[in-house]
């Protein structure tokens, strides 16, 4: 510690502090362009020169060391003296276009200019025009309002782990720019907006739409993954016109994801259902809401009357509410059905019952930057949970050993120790290997289970790095992919033993915003009435006569699409309560009510590590749409199921949660007794399917902008050189793929070098390749 | 070929064969690598080097003037992995003497290279050479290949337990990579951005490992140290500037060139080794420092001696010690425009107020050279250096401001002449016959 | 991966690994600036695949390798004739005729500074102190090669030997 002092108050402060930290400290506002705490330190702008009680000239306080005894003065003549000077220097050049700009009203610049820049400057030279660059369809830019901070190249560099952004030229002449050509594709370009203290990076969705004084602002939690940023939304005339991150150092720090960001415009898409429907003699017809309720409460009825309640199942999205969920779940479990889940995509629900608990990260999130070997199992990090791939690049900067197993080889941008890349029938194999070397490293005799397997060189480096950490501090992390495998539960069980025995957190990433809250919801089956249910798989394998749908899609968020199609068409009633209507669902549906988006409800998502987050509506609902809890609660008063007297959605969290902790308890990893299921059976080439960023759920499936980044491209057939050699196709050819059944679909084959042999990579949840049924299924490729 | 002249030569020994005498048989005839042999023979310790070399009294030739042996027991002595760095970038205008180093002694250099790498630890080092001078670059690499194949270089050097190999790396056209950080950034293959200091290179340098890094001349000048012994080498000067300097003198003077001198030498005398003045002209004014250096009126620099201390009371710098000479044909206006252009054109462009203040003041200037100069443009370009001046990341800002600021305040009636008269004082054809082709009088001197 | 690093000759590759192998292992953008200068060598320019490539080459961002080919004075970022002249202008040598050396230049080319004569063959820059103001008026050839003592005859001579 040292103890410094700035304008006259005094303040210890930690060993190597900047000036500009400590004055944080005290509240005393330094003014500063270039530094951002989560960025390095670059020291150009200038802006936050101070005196130093010593030092012959003013200091920025941004670099310089506090040392003890150190004197600053924030206001002194030469402070007040340098910061004009340096603020004359970066208006000469500037537009000073406020009028037209839409950083407006929260431009630093504007606001420093105000208080410390004279109101005339004898400049008089011609200013300096900078030409605009093309980043892409998010961030839109001004670049004569640039005023070379760097921070939004730092970002990339850094944070974003790729430095897609530099400033070339020298001098006057320096000018921020991709590379000639190129966009800016990171799945985090939206924070450059938020960095850029003017208005050079600006956000292309929002541009001209609104003045920032004129929106209406309301704290929100992300509906994507599962982290759960947390959001200002901000609305004009109840319109949602832009989300902004609000900060939480535990959870999302000061970032949001593009999907979290711009995927508002969803929100205001031409498919939104803003009116309930019915179908009558094979025709839509826009009805009252009170008809549609009653329609829908005579046709559940009359299902359950004459087939049994077990004859309607309940797919309902991970990432509706917990509200939502809890609803969904009671009204089917009223109505004598034990068909409800939200696992859409997983397809190995072997551990239900053998669970010790919630499934969940295992840990805080704040914890996972502590983390000092990580092994990530079957995740596309990088795009499925882009913030916590964020946390482990800066601890790899730090000396955190990353290592990954998985069945793609993607680029993550971090600094890797160890990987192995496997089919995904290997996956569990090797997973068993890294689990034995490990074992035999830490000197602990392994059981029956892993006699026969034989450790190969990757999985032994894996090991290593595992067990050369800190004692309890790594982590073995399961992502999507892998919580989405055929042998999951293998998996599980492996991940566990592997963090057992090194002492280390064993956890899941979430995929979904109620990925946790789903379970707590008792959105599962077979956790009430100790009669086991139908899975969310089990249910359109094995068609009901009824589904009732919240929020989800399911051609596209379940994990074979083909057959949820196939199971809906055939029923005789699908009810779907969503915010968006799409010509599958006008074909398989009976009743489209038109419920809330998370914007426009109250209500509750947990996330990954188990937190309880709720919020209120930014906006009114759209047209006649409803939350999706007052619908659930009329359905279940017309349905006379007990116990629906709800006023409030608290009131239905309140029943779920009990007293609303922080955090849900119940969260525990575990597993009793699964049978390790380590055979590899294939025949035929295998699939990696993954979901891309942008169509991971039915809002961001909407948003233009997003869907024109590059992260949206068309599916293709990703392999690698051999088996492009082995079908005699070139990258760029098309190939026919088919998976056993009738249904071909037909993709340009691409070069992957990260697919490993005999493996066909296409990604899912797309209506491209939704054809191809499930995520897992092998495939039959030809060239066309 | 450069025109030489010396008293007392030192550095210069080597250089009287003029491009035949560069070569290893040739620095070993006149007695090189003997140093580094008895260093190594005799097992000195670091700390005796760099007592022997702070004995000296050698001030960095950079620019700077900063004790060489004080930097170099900054090092820390543990760290595993360190550097030495040697800044031939020599882009200071005016300054032309780090170019002949290398190219008439490159081993002097190479030799106090690792003799500096031995007494800070360091296994590698460096030689960053301007972009503009590619022959000399080459000469470097096979004088390096000389000194690799001798056993100067390379793994256990003549048989002893200490290692060094020194690699060349060149430039390819930046001012700013003379200052030390923009160099190691240029070495480490980025945009030359000088950094931020503190951390200095002796804690964060190249790759960020402790680096030492100094100047051709200063390394040349080790093994000569060493030779003669610290004390004998500071009484060559001036207490607190030992040793010898070199001179790079051009401009109006008969015979531009380089001079080594010893430290405290009158002005007077090294004008006349250099001829004198060109056509017998009135001497108006000089830079003695190299371009970043305030001017000195004539009768201001005459009673100067050429040393640190006697150059920074007239209110100037010694700097890389070249000496830019101008008589009475010279606009001051437009000599100031031409070196205002330079440092507008030179800013690395990374901090506000050199950034944007290096265009500003070119621009002043430039509008006073053509007749459109107003009033109060003179306080303004005073006011402006006094805003870029200490508030920036690298002395580039005050290398630009330093001139403006002496000219004004020296040749103050010529600018408001400018300024009224829409015109210069001194006749345009005037001005076009003092600057005009001039052949050097004779290749005089040693070469 | 093979990268079209065929853009670039084998022995310009060969050059950039003998840059490369100058620097610790884990520093091979430390070459980048030689690698330019190789490239630029073979192509007369920088375009800006070449440099693209050379980035992958050293497992560098491209717009990392496009900050360094724009600092650096004489990377040429545009096509330039067969022969580029600098002249250097700086104060120390305008003062021994550094600006008649270029007036004389531009007079017998017919083009000014930052143009290239109409057969492709010249382009004339302004150049920044060389380091050799003592050899008065000095002049590049070409980025490498210095011309010292540049009076009329030798200009005139100079401008005869380029062909
Ligand atoms: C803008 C600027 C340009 C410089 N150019 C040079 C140069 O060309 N050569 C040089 O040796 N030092 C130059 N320096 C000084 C170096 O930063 C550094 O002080 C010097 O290399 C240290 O060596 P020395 O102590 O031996 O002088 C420059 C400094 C600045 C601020
Ligand atoms: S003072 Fe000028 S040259 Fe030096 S670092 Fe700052 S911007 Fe670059
Ligand atoms: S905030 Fe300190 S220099 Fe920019």
């Amino acid at each position: 510690m040292v103890e410094i002092e700035i304008d006259g108050k005094a303040l210890q402060v930690a060993d190597g502090s900047t000036i500009i930290e400590a004055a944080h400290k005290l509240g005393t506002y330094i003014p500063h362009f270039c530094y951002h705490k989560k960025l390095s330190i670059a020291a150009n702008c200038r802006m936050c020169l101070v005196q130093v009680e010593k030092a012959p000239k003013p200091m920025p306080a941004c670099a310089t060391i506090a040392t003890n005894g150190m004197k600053v003065f924030t206001h002194s003549e030469q402070a007040i003296t340098a910061q004009k000077a340096v603020m004359e220097f970066l208006l000469i050049n500037h537009p000073l276009d406020c009028p037209i700009c839409d950083q407006g009203g929260e431009c630093q610049l504007q606001d420093l200019a105000v208080g410390y820049g004279e109101s005339a400057s004898k400049y008089e030279e011609e200013k300096r025009v900078v030409p605009d660059k093309d980043l892409g369809p998010l961030v839109s830019t001004d670049m004569t309002r640039c005023i070379n901070c760097t921070r939004c190249i730092r970002f990339t560099a850094e944070i974003a782990g790729f430095m897609e952004l530099g400033q070339s030229y020298r001098g006057e002449h320096a000018e921020v720019m991709p590379f000639i050509g190129k966009t800016v594709d990171t799945e985090l370009s939206g924070n450059l907006i938020d960095l850029c203290p003017v208005g050079a990076l600006t956000s292309k969705p929002f541009r001209f739409s609104a003045r920032t004084w004129e929106l209406s602002r309301r704290k929100s939690v992300s509906p994507h993954d599962g982290l759960g940023s947390n959001l200002i939304v901000q609305t004009k005339h109840d319109k949602v016109m832009r989300v902004l991150p609000l900060e939480n150092e535990d959870i999302n720090e000061c970032w949001l994801t593009d999907k979290e960001r711009f995927s508002y415009q969803g929100l205001n898409s031409a498919e939104r259902l803003t009116k309930p429907m019915v179908k009558q003699g094979g025709a839509w017809q826009e009805v009252d809401w009170n008809v549609a309720l009653d329609y829908v409460s005579h046709a559940l009825r009359d299902v359950a009357k004459t087939h049994g309640g077990e004859a309607i199942g309940g797919l309902l999205s991970p990432h509706a509410t917990l509200e939502e969920m809890y609803l969904a779940q009671k009204l089917l479990r009223g109505l004598g059905s034990e068909n409800v889940d939200f696992r859409l995509r997983q397809t190995d629900f072997s551990a239900d019952g053998k669970r010790k608990g919630t499934p969940w990260l295992g840990m805080k999130i704040a914890a996972i930057s502590r983390l000092d070997r990580v092994l990530v199992v079957g995740s596309f990090l990088r795009k499925d949970h882009p913030l916590i791939a964020q946390r482990l690049r800066q601890s790899a900067k730090r000396g955190t050993q990353v290592s990954v197993l998985h069945s793609a080889d993607d680029d993550l941008l971090i600094k890797l120790t160890a990987r192995a890349i496997a089919a995904p029938s290997q996956l569990p194999a090797v997973m068993a290997q890294i689990v034995k070397a490990t074992l035999q490293l830490k000197g602990v005799a392994a059981d029956a289970a892993l006699a026969g397997v034989t450790v190969s060189t990757e999985a032994q480096a894996i090991a290593q790095s595992l067990v050369s950490g800190n004692e309890g501090g790594s982590g073995i992390l399961l992502g999507n992919f892998a919580q989405q495998h055929p042998q999951a539960a293998t998996l599980q069980a492996l991940g566990h033993q592997l963090a057992s025995a090194l002492g280390g957190k064993f956890g899941f990433l979430g995929e979904a915003a109620n990925s946790v809250g789903g379970y707590v919801a008792k959105a599962v089956p077979g956790t009430v009435n100790g009669n086991a249910g139908l899975n969310a798989a089990a249910m359109l394998k094995d068609p009901r006569q009824a589904y009732v749908v919240l929020g989800a899609e399911p051609e596209l968020d379940c994990a074979d699409g083909a057959q949820a199609l196939a199971a809906l068409s055939k029923a005789a009633a699908v009810v779907v309560l969503s915010p968006f209507k799409s010509q599958a669902m006008l074909d398989y549906a009976a009743v489209l009510l038109p419920v809330s988006p998370f914007s426009e409800t109250s209500g509750t998502f947990i996330n990954t590590e188990g937190r309880v987050q709720s919020f209120y509506a930014a906006a009114k609902p759209l047209g006649e749409t409803r939350p999706a809890w007052k619908v659930l609660r009329v359905l279940g008063n017309l349905l006379d199921v007990a116990g629906f007297e709800f006023n409030s959605s608290e009131d239905v969290r309140a029943e779920a949660l009990g007293d609303t902790p922080g955090f849900v308890s119940g969260l525990d990893n575990g597993i009793n007794a699964v049978m390790l299921n380590l055979m590899a059976s294939t025949n035929g080439l295998e699939r990696v399917a993954d979901v891309p960023i942008h169509f991971a759920d039915s809002l961001v499936r909407r948003a233009p902008a997003l869907q024109q980044a590059r992260d949206s491209a068309a599916p293709t057939a990703r392999m690698n050189k051999a088996l492009l050699a082995k079908l005699g196709v070139a990258a760029g050819d098309h190939v026919r793929v088919g998976a056993g059944g009738t249904a071909t679909v037909t993709l340009a084959a691409e070069l992957d070098v990260g697919v490993p042999d005999g493996v066909v990579r296409i990604a899912a949840a797309h209506a491209d390749t939704c054809a191809l049924g499930a995520m897992s299924a092998a495939l039959t490729v030809e060239k066309v | 070929m450069a025109l030489i002249d010396t008293i007392n030569p030192l550095l210069t020994t080597g250089w009287s064969k003029g491009d035949a005498g560069w070569s290893l048989k040739d620095y070993e005839a006149r007695g090189g690598y003997a140093q580094l042999k008895r260093i190594l023979a005799s097992k000195m310790t670091q700390d005796e080097v760099i007592a022997e070399v702070k004995k000296s009294a050698l001030r960095g030739r950079g620019g700077a003037g900063f004790p060489a042996g004080l930097k170099w027991s900054f090092m820390p002595k543990a760290a595993p992995e360190k550097y030495v760095v040697c800044n031939t970038d020599e882009g200071e205008p005016g300054t032309f003497k780090d170019r002949d180093l290398l190219r008439y002694d490159p081993h002097s250099t190479i030799e106090g290279m690792i003799i500096a790498a031995y007494a800070v630890g360091a296994k590698r080092g460096y030689n960053y050479i301007h972009g503009e001078i590619f022959d000399i670059y080459q000469r470097f690499e096979e004088a390096l290949d000389q000194a690799r194949a001798a056993g100067y270089l390379g793994e256990r050097i003549l048989g002893s337990d200490f290692s060094f190999d020194l690699f060349a790396h060149h430039g390819w056209g930046a001012y700013i990579c003379g200052e030390e950080t923009g160099l190691l950034e240029s070495i480490e293959g980025k945009k030359g951005q000088p950094r931020y200091k503190p951390p200095f290179p002796a804690n964060f340098g190249l790759y960020g490992r402790p680096t030492t890094i100094n100047n051709t001349e200063t390394f040349a000048a080790i093994p000569f140290i060493m030779g003669m012994g610290g004390e004998a080498y500071l009484n060559l000067g001036k207490p607190n500037n030992g040793g010898t300097k070199l001179f790079s003198v051009s401009g109006h003077v008969n015979r531009p060139g380089n001079y080594e001198v010893p430290m405290g030498t009158p002005f007077a005398k090294l004008l006349e080794m250099a001829g004198g003045m060109r056509g017998g002209r009135k001497l108006k004014a000089v830079i003695p420092g190299g371009s970043s250096a305030p001017v000195l009126p004539a009768d201001v620099i005459m009673d100067c001696t050429m040393d640190y201390d006697s150059i920074a009371k007239a209110g100037s710098m010694l700097g890389s010690g070249a000496v830019i000479v101008m008589d009475e044909t010279v606009c001051m206006v437009k000599a100031l425009e031409r070196l205002s252009y330079f440092y507008f054109e030179e800013s690395c462009g990374q901090c506000t107020p050199c950034r944007e203040g290096s265009g500003w003041l070119y621009r002043v200037v430039h509008r006073i050279e053509h007749g459109e100069g107003r009033a109060e443009d003179l306080d303004l370009l005073n006011r402006v250096t006094d805003n870029m001046m200490g508030k920036t990341i690298c002395a580039l800002a005050d290398a630009a401001a330093f001139p403006v600021r002496s000219f004004i305040k020296h040749f103050k009636s010529e600018f408001e002449y400018h300024i009224e008269h829409k015109k210069c004082l001194v006749d345009p054809e005037v001005q076009r016959a003092g600057s005009g082709f001039f052949r050097a009088s004779s290749a005089a001197g040693a070469a | 991966m093979n990268k079209q690093y065929d853009m670039l000759s084998p022995e310009a590759l060969g050059k950039i690994d003998r840059e490369v192998a100058k620097y610790p292992a884990d520093q091979k953008q430390s070459a980048v600036m030689a690698a330019l200068v190789i490239a630029q060598d073979e192509k007369g320019w920088l375009p800006k695949e070449t440099i693209a490539v050379v980035a992958s080459y050293l497992g560098m961002a491209p717009i990392a390798a496009y900050e360094v080919a724009s600092f650096y004075n004489m990377y040429d970022l545009h096509p330039v004739g067969k022969y580029k002249l600098t002249v250097c202008t700086n104060l120390p040598c305008a003062l021994s005729g550094g600006v008649h050396a270029a007036d004389y230049v531009k007079e017998k080319l017919g083009i000014d500074f930052n143009q290239t004569t109409p057969d492709g063959k010249f382009t004339l820059k302004e150049g920044e102190c060389m380091g050799a103001c003592g050899d008065a008026p000095v002049l590049l050839v070409n980025n490498k090669r210095m011309c010292s003592f540049m009076f009329p005859e030798e200009i005139d001579k100079l401008l005869a030997e380029c062909n």
